[in-house]
């Protein structure tokens, strides 16, 4: 690991400024995945601004009838949450599939938005990346790829984004709420909030230099069958091949459906969504539309499928 | 941070010595210098290890794990590998479970610290130690420090009523095998110990099917 000074913030206003002060410098949260990359020297920031200690950490309900989680809420303490457990199962549920009890422990719940790929030619610093060094191309694209992306990919980066929590984030249709190193602060769709890979695959947000997350807004429930489905090689503490965070409500409408595993961003097609009652195959005739697999992964669109056969069966019981 | 007077002498003991005395920097804490140059930056961090404060002089980038095994010389929390992926390193931190290699010294400041070495002594083991060994619930033992800790965290889990993976109804969680299972897999076993680890476990929290 490379050295690097730290500090310790109290408001997200000093956090901003410190960030400012340090164009280099990386906030650092729950740290999980952070100092992982920071260890291989995948990342090398030269100075550390620890966020812990800020008032981020609550959930509280919005005027509108929705909830608002603080960035710095751990993964184990919002899955637990008994409003998002009764109002919001489908996060509950994608959170507990995903990492193991010591890491939902830490993670926080702006971290975990911001995790990085883990396709292993990003983790592996003796081979090209486009993500890791812009420029040096992509060893995934003929390499080992059976767990990488099928949509939005570009012939930089096939890389997957690998959260579960953001998939049921995009389900819900959540918004990300920032302060800029400046004082000002936005709001940003979770549908807008991850890039695709384009020809910049290391940019992988919307976020500028020194923008610091504050919240998490996820919109009044929606009633119905919240499901999280996820497939992986092993039964637990294991990254997805292709998940499905799913509302569908009991009286027909048309439901939610967001997917994991399948792009560098949780993937949802509204048109999908609209074929629900058509059954599986149509759903995932259009949600698929314009994927490209590679002889390793094409697994992924028959997986897909059958992931959602499962999911419709689930919300009919 | 010196305790040698609490530790006989033993390789182990001088193997730990050797890498703290090496490590410990005096700068002060918070230094704001570009780290090009120098030493690298230290900072100091009060940690409350197993009820005792205990100060600390790191390096920023000494992992709690590595704090406590090389300065503290609490050597109960093993270093697998070093990525959170195999729980070798768990420890409660204010009562939560936590890999130790995935966060740094510096971040726990004020905090409270169990290890391993906490939980119980050979002359008094916590129930866990006693059913882990009347289970056989380990061959080689590296992972046990780690598993133990892992086990108290998710018998608090179990009693705040935390939900997991695969909790059948999310508002009504029922201590049983498969829930113990889920909530033991951020901790690797080499040696393949586990259905006496899940038996062990299951019997401190006197869980019967």
């Amino acid at each position: 690991m490379k050295p690097f000074t730290y500090e310790r913030v109290a408001t997200p206003a000093d956090a901003a400024a410190a960030a400012l002060k340090n164009p280099k410098a990386k906030f650092i949260a729950g740290g999980t995945n952070l100092l992982d990359l920071m260890k291989l020297e995948i990342e090398a920031p030269p100075h550390l601004i620890d966020i812990n200690r800020l008032e981020l950490a609550k959930i509280v309900e919005t005027d509108d009838g929705g909830l608002r989680i603080g960035a710095l809420v751990r993964n184990t303490d919002l899955a637990a949450d008994r409003r998002v457990r009764k109002d919001y199962a489908v996060l509950s549920r994608a959170l507990l599939a995903g990492a193991s009890g010591q890491l939902r422990n830490k993670a926080t719940t702006a971290g975990n938005l911001l995790q990085r790929t883990r396709c292993p030619y990003f983790y592996d610093p003796t081979k090209p990346c486009n993500k890791r060094t812009p420029g040096s191309g992509c060893s995934a694209l003929s390499g080992f790829n059976r767990n990488l992306a099928i949509l939005g990919a570009s012939d930089q980066c096939i890389a997957t984004h690998p959260s579960d929590m953001a998939v049921a984030m995009r389900a819900l249709d959540a918004t990300v709420e920032t302060i800029h190193a400046d004082g000002r602060t936005r709001a940003i769709p979770i549908a807008d909030f991850h890039r695709l890979p384009g020809s910049t695959p290391s940019v992988e947000t919307e976020l500028a230099p020194g923008e610091l997350i504050t919240a998490v807004v996820l919109p009044k429930p929606i009633k119905g069958a919240h499901i999280y489905r996820k497939v992986r090689d092993r039964a637990s503490y294991a990254f997805a091949l292709v998940s499905v965070a799913a509302v569908i409500p009991k009286d027909g409408a048309p439901g939610r459906l967001a997917f994991g595993g399948l792009a560098h961003k949780p993937w949802r097609v509204p048109a999908a969504e609209q074929r629900i009652a058509e059954g599986p195959k149509a759903v995932a005739q259009t949600a698929l539309a314009g994927a490209r697999t590679t002889p390793q992964n094409a697994f992924k669109t028959e997986l897909v499928e059958r992931t959602l056969a499962a999911v419709i069966e689930q919300a009919k019981a | 941070m010196d305790n040698e007077e609490l530790i006989p002498v033993s390789r182990r003991g001088i193997l730990a010595g050797g890498a703290a005395t090496a490590t410990i920097a005096t700068t002060p804490a918070a230094a704001q210098a570009p780290p090009a140059e120098g030493p690298p930056p230290t900072a100091t961090t009060v940690l409350k290890v197993n009820g005792k404060a205990m100060t600390f002089t790191l390096d920023t980038r000494t992992t709690l794990l590595d704090a406590l095994r090389e300065h503290a010389r609490l050597t109960g929390a093993k270093k697998g590998c070093d990525h959170g992926q195999c729980g070798a390193c768990t420890v409660l931190v204010d009562g939560r479970r936590i890999n130790s290699c995935l966060t740094l010294a510096v971040m726990h400041d004020g905090q409270e610290i169990t290890t391993i070495e906490g939980l119980g002594r050979p002359d008094d083991l916590h129930p866990l130690q006693a059913a882990f060994v009347a289970h056989d619930g380990y061959q080689c033992g590296y992972c046990t420090p780690g598993q133990i800790c892992s086990a108290a965290g998710v018998l608090a889990e179990l009693k705040a009523g935390v939900p997991s993976h695969v909790s059948p109804d999310l508002d009504e969680v029922k201590a049983t095998h498969d829930e113990l299972r889920e909530r033991m897999s951020g901790n690797i076993c080499r040696c393949g110990a586990y259905s006496n680890i899940i038996d062990a476990i299951a019997e401190v929290g006197g869980i019967k099917a």
